[in-house]
């Protein structure tokens, strides 16, 4: 079932043109891998679908996909070095983007996001200040919060940046995890060798042009 | 000391000031710890400015202050967070931009027309004296919606200040949230703005929040230190201001410096013991 497709899509910032007529299609399932050089457009691309740039020309549809079942997570996600959050408060705002109306938490929500911490080992951090974390432990605490808004398409850009090779690895395989549980995953690497054995598409970002294989 | 505080409440005017002040920390605290994160904390510096502009504009005029300031503030906040998202003009320049004129103009009316005196000292750095008795019902009421809105949308605050991209990407209307911050910051700094004058208006929102976050690490208890902070530091100054008869803003600030050095300091050997 296809759930996103970008057809011709070009950004522009100022007058260098970021991405050119990209265009793809991706199937509920699907685990993207975007691999291309530096200046290639891979972010780019993944903030036009995330909706946070608007394309200059192109179109990004989604099917039955609706905006809050997208979770994004940014490369190196600026998690200031002095805000005040603890782990449970930062996992637990994942579950409001299923909230319409009414902002406080349930009971539901709550286990749910003691749920999705023990998911990914690190329930022993919930009462944690997430200036404590190391950078591993800080990303799995974004993926527990995408968790908990029940994202059906992840938005990854780099989320390995930073990781030693043992907790990529780890990150990998909670990625895999995630996506044969349902959920389609987009994920953006500079590391063809260390990744793309996880993802069953891929798709190279060239300086001036993309293609699908 | 008993003596101070029971002479001090005798007064209706101090009462009247305790009451509003007690009702603007508290939104200011709340207030504040976004828009320090945000690293939106000279917004409320250059809009306490606009707000000595409007006064010199309503002053002469025989209009009521806040009726004047709070409309035209909250207009400023608009632009300015306009500016910010859209120019190319960098946000702080802009801040400094309005700041600085609003600051300029205001001079020049008051000189025009009232001339400079007393009042304007008071308008600058604060007065107790400065609440009439038909504005505490106003300041008390709009100080309850602030703090109803800010309990009602306070997780959903929390999501986008720590993260506005993931919230805008599965979503929440940021811009929404940035203007209501905006917004309610523009009616606290002109209702604030009485007490504690123009120039130190900005100490009440930012101070606590840095404060708290000297020592606590999770979202809800700097919430909850910044209150109890804003509320103490606001009556232990008021109380120096009576006693020692010195404008009210300037105390209010002293004692809030005092309360960071403070926080600092624990900070700094609490750091030290840990490594040891």
């Amino acid at each position: 079932m296809k759930i996103l497709s970008c057809t011709q899509v070009c950004v522009k910032y100022e007058s260098t043109l970021a991405l050119k007529d990209c265009s793809f299609e991706l199937d509920a399932g699907n685990f993207l891998g975007v691999f291309g050089e530096n200046g290639s457009g891979k972010s780019t691309l993944l903030k036009s679908i995330a909706g946070l740039i608007k394309p200059n020309s192109g179109s990004i549809e989604f099917h039955g996909i609706k905006k809050n079942d997208i979770g994004y997570m940014a490369q190196q996600t600026r998690v200031q070095k002095d805000f005040p959050a603890s782990v449970h408060e930062v996992v637990l705002s994942g579950t409001l983007c299923r909230h319409s109306r009414f902002y406080f938490y349930s009971k539901n929500d709550k286990k749910q996001a003691d749920k999705n911490l023990e998911l990914l080992g690190i329930e022993q951090l919930k009462r944690k200040s997430i200036q404590e974390l190391s950078g591993g432990q800080r990303q799995r605490v974004l993926l527990a919060r995408m968790l908990c808004a029940e994202a059906k398409l992840l938005l990854l850009d780099e989320p390995m940046t930073g990781l030693d090779a043992a907790s990529s690895k780890q990150m990998c395989s909670i990625l895999k995890d995630i996506n044969s549980n349902g959920a389609t995953i987009i994920m953006v690497s500079h590391d063809v060798e260390g990744t793309s054995g996880f993802c069953d598409r891929v798709l190279h970002l060239g300086v001036s042009n993309a293609r699908t294989t | 000391m008993l003596e101070l505080l029971e002479e001090l409440f005798s007064y209706a005017f101090v009462v009247r000031a305790i009451v509003v002040g007690i009702c603007v920390s508290l939104c200011a605290s709340f207030l504040g710890l976004p828009l320090v994160l945000r690293r939106y904390s000279m917004i409320g510096d250059g809009l306490s400015h606009v707000g000595f502009g409007t006064l010199a504009i309503a002053v002469p005029l025989g209009l009521s202050p806040l009726k004047v300031s709070i409309p035209l503030v909250m207009l400023a906040a608009f632009l300015l967070l306009r500016i910010r998202e859209s120019s190319k003009m960098q946000g702080d320049a802009a801040i400094a931009i309005i700041s600085c004129s609003s600051l300029a103009i205001g001079v020049i009316i008051i000189s025009l027309t009232v001339g400079m005196n007393t009042d304007v000292c008071n308008y600058m750095f604060g007065s107790i004296l400065a609440i009439k008795q038909e504005e505490v019902y106003l300041c008390v009421v709009i100080s309850v919606v602030i703090l109803a809105l800010f309990i009602f949308f306070y997780n959903k605050i929390f999501s986008v200040i720590f993260d506005e991209n993931y919230a805008k990407a599965s979503g929440t209307n940021i811009e929404f949230y940035n203007m209501l911050l905006a917004l309610l910051t523009a009616v606290i700094i002109v209702i604030g703005m009485r007490i504690m004058g123009a120039m130190l208006i900005s100490s009440l929102i930012i101070f606590p929040a840095l404060t708290s976050m000297r020592l606590l690490k999770t979202f809800k208890s700097v919430v909850v230190c910044s209150a109890f902070l804003s509320v103490i530091c606001f009556f232990t100054g008021i109380v120096i201001s009576f006693a020692y008869n010195v404008p009210t803003g300037a105390s209010i600030v002293a004692v809030n410096l005092i309360s960071f050095l403070v926080f600092c300091l624990i900070s700094f050997f609490k750091r030290k013991k840990e490594l040891l």
